[in-house]
């Protein structure tokens, strides 16, 4: 049924909005960390959203593709008498845009209202379809 | 077997169906609104309507003559999928992404009403001949 997979494509669309917020919370979070795991400084990350079909071609749900660092350089601050500074005394921050995160999550968190009210219209026409002939 | 009762119901149910398939159309187009090179869908509904009802889908899909049997056996898409038009863009992305959040919320609200005043036709129209029945 048609009005089921509407659930499904809303549903893709959510998970696939919540994994962007999340990156976007990493993000946000990490703009300051000047160590992430692989010892060099946090680089941002972006998600890449893929069209995918569901249950029949006129159907396409949204899922991510993969998730890739941003490739642009650290932001470079003057701190000499931090340990992390190189022989310059500047150290590699973050390439983390604190603006552009949260246009980021500001669209990310619209998305994913729109995909809701998209479930509760289904939800109702399916509840409403059920009361045919009664 | 078709009766009367038959024929007057099958237009509001084509009419269900296909309202139903468009609101999955359109529920694609609202997930993919973020999504890089996706193009807005949409289809001409007075025309898939007249289609569905005059038969071009009812039934099996066209298949391809085989006249032999190594022959392919090709199948004719669903018309329901082929009457998908892409929408005319109103302001283009640098991704590639032709949706406009504004026009397909639009669209998607005139669906359900339309859904919803099809299914009231249905309601009501079993409600008389549950009248002519009874009295």
């Amino acid at each position: 049924m048609s009005l089921l997979n509407v659930l499904n494509i809303a549903g893709s669309a959510l998970s696939a909005q919540s994994l962007r917020l999340n990156t976007t919370a990493s993000n946000l979070a990490n703009a300051d960390s000047v160590v992430s795991s692989n010892g060099q400084a946090y680089r941002a990350k972006q998600v890449v959203f893929q069209a995918v079909p569901m249950g029949g071609p006129e159907a396409q749900g949204v899922q991510v593709s993969r998730v890739v660092e941003d490739t642009s350089p650290p932001r470079l601050q003057y701190d000499p008498k931090n340990a992390l500074a190189n022989a310059d005394g500047y150290v590699s921050m973050p390439n983390v845009n604190v603006v552009e995160e949260m246009v980021n999550m500001i669209s990310a968190s619209r998305s994913y209202q729109n995909s809701v009210e998209m479930m509760n219209t289904a939800k109702t026409l399916m509840q409403k379809t059920l009361t045919i002939g009664q | 077997m078709t009766s009367p009762l038959d024929d007057s119901l099958r237009f509001q149910q084509t009419a269900l169906n296909l309202r139903a398939n468009r609101q999955q159309v359109l529920a694609s187009n609202i997930a993919n609104a973020d999504t890089p090179g996706y193009k807005a869908r949409d289809m001409d509904f007075k025309s898939a309507l007249q289609d569905a009802l005059h038969g071009n889908t009812t039934g099996a899909p066209l298949q391809l003559a085989r006249t032999d049997t190594s022959h392919l056996s090709g199948q004719a898409t669903d018309s329901a999928t082929s009457a998908l038009l892409y929408r005319t863009e109103t302001q283009s992305a640098v991704d590639g992404n032709t949706v406009n959040m504004d026009i397909e919320r639009g669209q998607f609200a005139e669906n359900t009403v339309q859904y919803e005043a099809s299914l009231n036709f249905v309601t009501n129209f079993l409600k008389t001949m549950q009248n002519a029945l009874s009295s």
